[in-house]
């Protein structure tokens, strides 16, 4: 049995222990190994695993610290999901300043990975809310991080990826919202231009903004453009909560056949047309709005044992987006490597906080591969040096093969990165890459 | 609005308990030895919702303060309508099999303790004549087995105590419910290998909860396991006996 693998269940570990920190009074356990922290391990890749040493778990650090329900301004520990903020906000007319496309993260992980949303271009990431954390380093020092105390740690702990020392507990900023429904749009695009059209169209007037791609039609770069925001007052249920249980669930590894790319292709095409006019329009509510894959629980075992990889980067517009975009997916088409669900989405301009943070302004686009072994990381290394020469960057939360040459060249600042490091974290991800 | 007594409510399935209450917005009094823990769940179940979390930092184990703590919980808050007993120990088996001291600290903290606190809430709920007095056993006290037998007889002996004292109390109002979970999977456990019949701790709250309210006797968590320990009771002793449970 694989101990807490990370979501895209690969790579596998096989040597790996765990322990929970059992409140966020508690000193840091020091096993011989090294450690890192975990939370809900929905990171794709390595970043979550430490093959050959600990991981520290915080799943009983499950309290709420404070809330103030007129200034929206939260205090937590570091191991309360997104859902469980939700369950609280959305009742009294908040809601997450910035989400991940599941709900079923952890504050402390959000901050690791320093997570983007579809409002980016609005909002920036969710280490752009956050107003302090405390880390607890392994000297057994707690330091209180935020923008005036300890500042250089607090950004290198923002898409830190969990190295610079545990986070205990965290206090960010949400929005306030009038219901929980969203006022969505779907457009129909046939094309990239097309689609950048469209995104700098939609980007002032709607706070949320996404594409999905069908990135493996024989015709042009096709895809359905999704925008929204969040609507007034409704005449009933203004705040109502998503369903907590769902009888979906993906019970047993599906056999590696499931998705292939003639399956694969026919599901993109009857996406594709699922809108049956070109431009439609209505009223949803936020849980399929921003969590589309929560109801099917464990949906990563559609992939059946070998697991699957995610791939995904972001390109600068100055560096023409649109030509590194189409290079990419002229190699996935010749690979005939289908990726079943393709995200596009533009990122805007605000400055992130964290020194490490994977988002910049320009393009990205998020695919997902089942794990073909060889050929397809084959494949991807070729996109990595288009990512490379359009002077973009790999997401490591999603990462699982990039190279050490690749990684320092996405992420240069790793020199003053690397001096927040605390001696006794590490992972499987940093361990391959530097 | 209730008025809810949770003791030994650090732990983490009396979280939960406590949780579900606050979010229904009703008032709680916590007892727990561990004060910075007690702060930090107050905090938790004041934001969700709770209209008042007062706390008592004192060790359960220390009878002599028993009848003084619970006579000031009735003077301060007039009625209780339900106390949970949520506290005990799973200790060091091997150990409590010859050491006395690991074999007392057994016994008190997952029966003494409770009988002593018992009796002194039973008498104020018998005073205010209504109420509902919940307390938390085990499986492990239907049949005692090698690896656990001294917890296992501390929640057998309580296991009788809760049933005579539901008898006891009935022509009262008082309602007497006795819990008997499965292992969960909590700090309480985790240095245990978890197996697919391990309890998750929201799921054995929320069945604590709807036991109360709807006034059962005894109640096994998760449902399962009176299945399980029937089985397991159901073997007779001449085969039992060369088991190794």
């Amino acid at each position: 049995m694989m101990l807490l693998p990370s979501w895209g269940l690969y790579p596998k570990v096989q040597n790996q222990a765990s322990q929970a920190l059992e409140s966020r009074f508690a000193s840091l356990p020091l096993p011989d190994s090294t450690i890192l922290p975990r939370g809900l391990g929905r990171s794709y890749g390595d970043s979550c695993l430490n093959n050959g040493g600990t991981l520290i778990c915080s799943n009983y650090l499950n309290k709420f610290i404070s809330f103030s329900s007129e200034t929206g301004l939260i205090r937590c520990e570091a191991g309360v999901t997104f859902e469980d903020v939700i369950k609280l906000a959305v009742p009294k007319g908040w809601f997450l300043p910035v989400t991940p496309g599941t709900k079923f993260v952890t504050v402390g992980g959000a901050i690791a990975n320093d997570v983007h949303g579809k409002n980016h271009h609005k909002s920036g990431n969710f280490g752009n809310h956050v107003t302090q954390f405390e880390l607890l380093r392994s000297t057994g020092e707690r330091l209180l991080c935020s923008r005036n105390s300890n500042p250089e740690l607090f950004k290198a702990t923002i898409g830190g990826l969990g190295l610079t020392g545990f986070i205990t507990w965290a206090e960010f900023q949400l929005i306030k919202i009038d219901s929980s429904w969203v006022d969505q749009e779907q457009i129909q695009y046939h094309n990239l231009n097309d689609f950048f059209a469209i995104a700098e169209e939609s980007e002032e007037n709607f706070d949320y903004t996404v594409s999905w791609v069908d990135c493996v039609s024989s015709s042009d770069v096709r895809g359905i453009f999704i925008r929204g925001n969040f609507a007034n007052a409704q005449s009933e249920d203004n705040f109502k909560l998503h369903k907590e249980k769902s009888l979906k669930n993906v019970p047993v590894f599906l056999p590696e056949q499931t998705l292939n790319r003639f399956s694969i292709r026919a599901f993109n095409e009857l996406y594709f047309h699922k809108n049956i006019s070109s431009h439609k329009a209505g009223l949803v509510h936020y849980e399929p709005f921003f969590y589309p894959l929560d109801s099917i629980h464990n949906w990563n075992r559609i992939y059946g044992k070998r697991g699957f990889l995610q791939y995904q980067f972001v390109v600068p517009y100055k560096n023409d987006a649109g030509a590194a975009l189409n290079e990419i997916f002229q190699v996935l088409k010749k690979s005939q490597m289908g990726s079943f669900l393709a995200v596009l989405k533009t990122f805007g301009n605000l400055q992130p906080e964290g020194l490490m943070s994977f988002p910049k302004e320009g393009v990205t686009l998020a695919l997902d591969f089942a794990n073909y072994g060889d050929s397809l990381l084959k494949v991807l290394e070729t996109c990595d040096s288009i990512v490379r020469s359009a002077n973009g960057s790999v997401y490591p939360a999603k990462d699982a093969r990039m190279s050490k040459q690749s990684f320092s060249t996405f992420y240069p600042q790793i020199e003053s990165f690397e001096k927040h490091i605390d001696p006794k974290f590490s992972s499987s991800f940093w361990r391959r890459v530097r | 609005m209730k008025k809810i007594l949770i003791i030994g409510a650090t732990s983490a399935i009396a979280q939960e308990v406590a949780k579900i209450y606050a979010t229904q917005k009703h008032e709680l009094i916590l007892w727990g030895r561990n004060s910075q823990m007690l702060t930090a769940i107050s905090q938790d179940l004041t934001v969700r919702g709770a209209s008042k979390v007062s706390v008592i930092a004192h060790d359960l184990n220390d009878f002599s303060r028993h009848e003084e703590f619970v006579t000031n919980i009735w003077k301060d808050s007039k009625t209780i309508d339900i106390a949970l007993l949520a506290h005990g120990v799973l200790g060091d088996p091997r150990k409590a099999e010859t050491t006395q001291s690991e074999l007392f600290k057994l016994l008190n903290s997952n029966f003494v303790s409770h009988a002593s606190l018992l009796a002194f809430i039973s008498t104020e709920m018998i005073h205010q004549g209504h109420g509902t007095i919940a307390v938390i056993s085990s499986v492990a006290g239907d049949r005692g087995k090698q690896s656990n037998y001294v917890y296992g007889s501390a929640k057998a002996g309580m296991t009788a105590y809760v049933d005579g004292l539901r008898n006891r109390l009935f022509k009262t109002g008082v309602h007497v419910l006795n819990l008997k979970l499965g292992p969960v999977d909590t700090p309480m456990t985790k240095d245990h290998k978890k197996g697919p019949l391990f309890g998750k701790a929201p799921q054995v709250g929320a069945g604590i909860v709807t036991a109360i309210e709807k006034k059962k006797n005894t109640v096994y968590l998760p449902f399962f396991w009176r299945y399980i320990m029937w089985i397991i009771c159901s073997i007779p002793e001449s085969i039992f006996k060369k088991l190794s449970l």
